[in-house]
């Protein structure tokens, strides 16, 4: 993390490139002076100011700017310099303020090459001051430092050079601020010292030569602005002033209006003036950076999708061991989004209506408005900045919703029988799983906002409650008025369907059905069943069936559970069937007496733990002559309804969800084969 | 570039490249003070809490704290909640994530709020800082450290709120005393 330097401190750096931002919010002039060891600054071409912006490895803006980007490269900084000061300074001849008391406090940070911050500080409790060295690098032993400044100057900028040792601080100073105050900063500044000029036209020369292998490149680029510039670094004066010609000043507006894209700073090291060593040309280091690629700012993120838009949604994107468990998150993962951007879109509408409401109220308070037409003005102000918000919002859920249908276009057909709608292809190439699935469908959720979207419903394999199948009465649905019987038959239907995807999606043999139809009533919807011959035994009837299955079942929990305590689950007894369970249940209470009851409220209590899964078919109301006595029961079985209905919460906010069964398409033929496949199956594992 | 904050500043969240920001980390982070031995010790650690609490025209719709991670919108959400501090050692302790696209279109102003659960005032606290982070590219956008603690057991810290097309950070850093958010409505109430 970045340091916050205060003022004196110091802190190590251990990059050469650096780049220094500097934000002031008023327009400054931004520089550096190079000083050697006692920090004597030898003359103006030490300076590296907007009249002469790039020297030495350090580049600054040429003109004044709020925003500062100065790049240094120490390793390409005279083996002399010791120190380099990085000053501020407030143009004159502006209208701009004159002391440094009277704008923000100008903040300057340091950061790497590669973009990482690596101290900051910002320079407060400046006062009349008109220039200032805001931060000082240093050489200490070899190693670089930073250390903050902060040293104003009330002269300003001619103070501040002479304070360097600058004998012509003054006429500098002048120059500065005029090259600044022009932006173009050659013809003034350069013609007396000028080595940095040739540097300067290299490098911005450099910004639109592709392909710039070597440093003597940019030269043949340049083309007649300077065609005399020779590979030696001790260029003859003759070319500085070529170069210090309108040709030059073009490129320069690309650093000038550099701020986001600095010129390149690591240009040609040969091109450096007389103040440094300066390597050769030609046995100069060979410049790898790309032209125009600028190593300042940081890599923009990797855009994850072009503009907002969401990247295109994939099958099984989420986190998972398997393709089934990313499925499973993935939905549930929708699940969680519809809610909650429901729930904004909810929230949003409702403070609209309150608002309005307030609106109302204010403008029907004010007798005055009553009696004019500004209340009617207001009020129709009031609704339309209802619709207006309530539109907003709309079209952020309309966003949302159109993301999630795409999602779930993709994941819908990626899906396993397990949670596969029965009108998926999946399930006409429905082969016995080896594994027992993680998760099952038992429906589909959505929300009055977010049809045609649904969210298939998934729940954790084994069961951990059991489900209740409602065939009560509900209310009336597509203005059909279904009579009891009805109703019964198609709850019936929906537990068939659920009964058949569960054998279906467990290994054969891992999974049996057991079917209490104690009256018959069921045995149109149970044909599926009965007549594949999955079920071991036929559906019970009468109350004898009853007791006798619940009495089976009951013995096989208590054996297991048995076996299970005492850690020997190979001694069961040979005749009890270590595959899971589901006892249907229809009509439920129909045909039970007391005992049976409470035999039932026990498989259901300690049956999931075990394995056997208990599914009543039942309206609540036949029960009643029981009481309370059932209210548990009721309350620990998941209710599924065989019509849509709004009964079931989300996890995350409680809306009110629509459950829609997963049934089988009229005239589909589909249960019939995966329910024979299971068969054939389980016959041949033997 | 990370700004430092002082009291009553605000920054905009808008990028230099004109974009706005998507998504931001508002971090809290502290140590509590020294202590020289565990044996005889009656303190307790102390429990700081980040919450933020959602505002649709001046009236609060949502909170987002250690109870309620995530608003139920899902655009605000809180990281867990920190009981003793200094884990990170100037990395936040609590974190609450900000998808300011997400945000629902009515709600303008999101204020963050530390709380001392535990009861300690921030005499007792060191280092507390809070700071809002690009979470994009883990850029430190803004910093507010807390000057000198006081007598008290909760601060405003800041706020984001709508300005424009964008949105803006503004530090409030004002005290006030209470062990949840909830005691704090009053004092919110007035920096909107």
């Amino acid at each position: 993390m970045a340091a916050e330097l205060v003022r004196g401190q110091n802190h190590p750096l251990s990059h050469v490139r650096l780049e220094i931002r500097i934000s002031a919010g008023v327009p400054v002039l931004a520089g550096a002076t190079l000083g050697d060891e006692q920090g004597m600054v030898h003359g103006r071409q030490w300076v590296v100011h907007p009249g002469a912006p790039v020297a030495h490895g350090v580049e600054a803006a040429p003109q004044a700017a709020p925003e500062h980007r100065l790049t240094v490269d120490l390793a390409a900084l005279p083996e002399a310099v010791h120190r380099l000061d990085v000053f501020l300074a407030l143009p004159t001849g502006t209208a701009g303020p004159l002391r440094f008391g009277a704008v923000p406090a100008p903040h300057t940070a340091v950061y790497s090459s590669e973009g990482t911050e690596i101290a900051c500080f910002t320079l407060t409790g400046l006062d009349t001051e008109s220039a200032v060295i805001a931060l000082e690098l240093y050489r200490r032993q070899g190693a670089w430092k930073i250390r903050a400044m902060g040293q104003g100057y009330d002269g300003g900028l001619p103070a501040l050079l002479a304070d360097q040792g600058l004998r012509d601080a003054d006429d500098l100073a002048t120059a500065v601020h005029e090259a600044a105050a022009r932006g173009l900063p050659h013809a003034t500044s350069a013609p007396a010292t000028s080595e940095p000029s040739p540097r300067t036209a290299a490098a911005s020369a450099a910004q639109p030569a592709p392909g710039r292998q070597v440093p003597s490149a940019p030269h043949a680029s340049q083309g007649a602005s300077a065609p005399d510039l020779p590979a030696a670094p001790r260029t003859p004066s003759a070319s500085q002033t070529a170069s210090a010609t309108p040709a030059a000043s073009t490129p320069h507006e690309t650093s000038a209006s550099g701020q986001t894209e600095p010129a390149h700073p690591y240009g040609p090291p040969g091109a450096d003036g007389d103040g440094g060593p300066g390597l050769p040309h030609s046995g100069g280091p060979v410049d790898y950076t790309h032209p125009r690629r600028t190593p300042s700012p940081p890599p923009p993120p990797a855009p994850t999708a072009a503009d907002g838009q969401p990247a295109r949604p994939v099958a099984g994107d989420a986190v998972g061991w398997s393709m089934e468990e990313r499925l499973y998150n993935q939905i549930w993962g929708m699940f969680e989004d519809l809610a909650r951007t429901t729930a904004a879109y909810r929230s949003a509408v409702q403070f609209a209506d309150s608002r309005l409401e307030q609106e109302l109220d204010q403008a029907l308070a004010d007798p005055r408005a009553r009696l004019s037409g500004a209340g009617d003005a207001a009020r129709e102000a009031a609704h339309d900045r209802r619709i207006q918000l309530t539109d907003q919002a709309r079209a952020a859920l309309d966003r949302d919703l159109a993301q999630l249908t795409d999602e779930a276009e993709v994941v819908e057909p990626a899906l396993p029988p397990a949670y596969a709608r029965w009108d998926n292809p999946v399930w006409h190439a429905y082969r016995a799983p080896d594994e027992e699935p993680m998760a099952l469908r038992l429906g589909d959720l959505h929300l009055p906002e977010s049809a045609p979207l649904s969210i298939p419903l998934l729940v954790r394999l084994p069961l951990e409650r059991g489900l209740w199948i409602d065939s009560g009465p509900v209310a009336a649905v597509d203005d059909r008025v279904l009579d009891s019987a009805e109703l019964r038959h198609l709850a019936m239907e929906a537990a068939v369907a659920l009964a058949a995807r569960l054998l279906a999606v467990h290994p054969p043999g891992a999974f049996a059905v057991q079917v209490v139809d104690p009256a018959g009533a069921g045995a149109r919807a149970l044909l599926p069943l009965t007549q594949s011959g999955v079920l071991a035994t036929p559906p019970a009837a009468g109350a004898a069936g009853v007791s006798q299955t619940l009495e089976r079942l009951t013995r096989r929990v208590d054996l297991v559970q048995m076996a299970v305590r005492g850690g020997a689950a190979e001694a069961l007894p040979a005749d009890v069937d270590t595959a899971q369970q589901l006892l249907i249940v229809n009509d439920f209470p129909h045909g039970f007496d007391e005992r049976a009851v409470t035999r039932l409220r026990y498989l259901a209590d300690e049956g999931p733990a075990v394995g056997v899964h208990l599914m009543l078919v039942a309206d609540r109301a036949d029960a009643a002559a029981f009481g309370p006595l059932l209210d548990p029961l009721w309350r620990s079985l998941l209710r599924l309804t065989p019509l849509p209905d709004d009964h079931l919460a989300d996890p995350w906010i409680g809306h009110a969800w629509t459950y829609e069964p997963s049934l089988v398409p009229a005239g589909s033929r589909i249960l019939q084969e995966v329910l024979a496949e299971v068969v054939n199956a389980r016959a041949k594992r033997g | 570039m990370s700004v430092n904050l002082s009291k009553g500043q605000a920054i905009s969240l808008e990028k230099k490249d004109g974009a706005t920001l998507s998504a931001v980390r508002m971090g809290l982070g502290w140590q509590a003070a020294k202590r020289r031995g565990l044996f005889g010790s009656r303190t307790r650690e102390i429990d700081l809490d980040a919450s933020a609490v959602l505002f649709a025209g001046g009236q609060p719709t949502d909170v987002v704290f250690f109870r309620h991670l995530v608003s139920d919108d899902g655009s605000v959400r809180h990281t867990g909640d920190n009981l003793v501090g200094g884990v990170g050692q100037g990395g936040d302790d609590e974190a609450i994530l900000v998808d300011l696209q997400r945000v629902p279109v009515h709600i303008d102003q999101i204020v963050f709020t530390v709380n001392s659960f535990t009861g300690q005032t921030f005499q007792e606290v060191q280092n507390a800082f809070c700071r809002l982070v690009d979470e994009t590219n883990g850029q430190e956008l803004a910093r507010y450290t807390l000057a000198g603690g006081g007598e008290y057991t909760a601060q405003i810290m800041a706020k984001v709120h709508r300005a424009g097309s964008g949105w803006t950070m503004t530090a409030i850093g004002a005290p006030a005393n209470g062990r949840t958010f909830q005691d704090l409505m009053p004092a919110i109430l007035p920096h909107l």
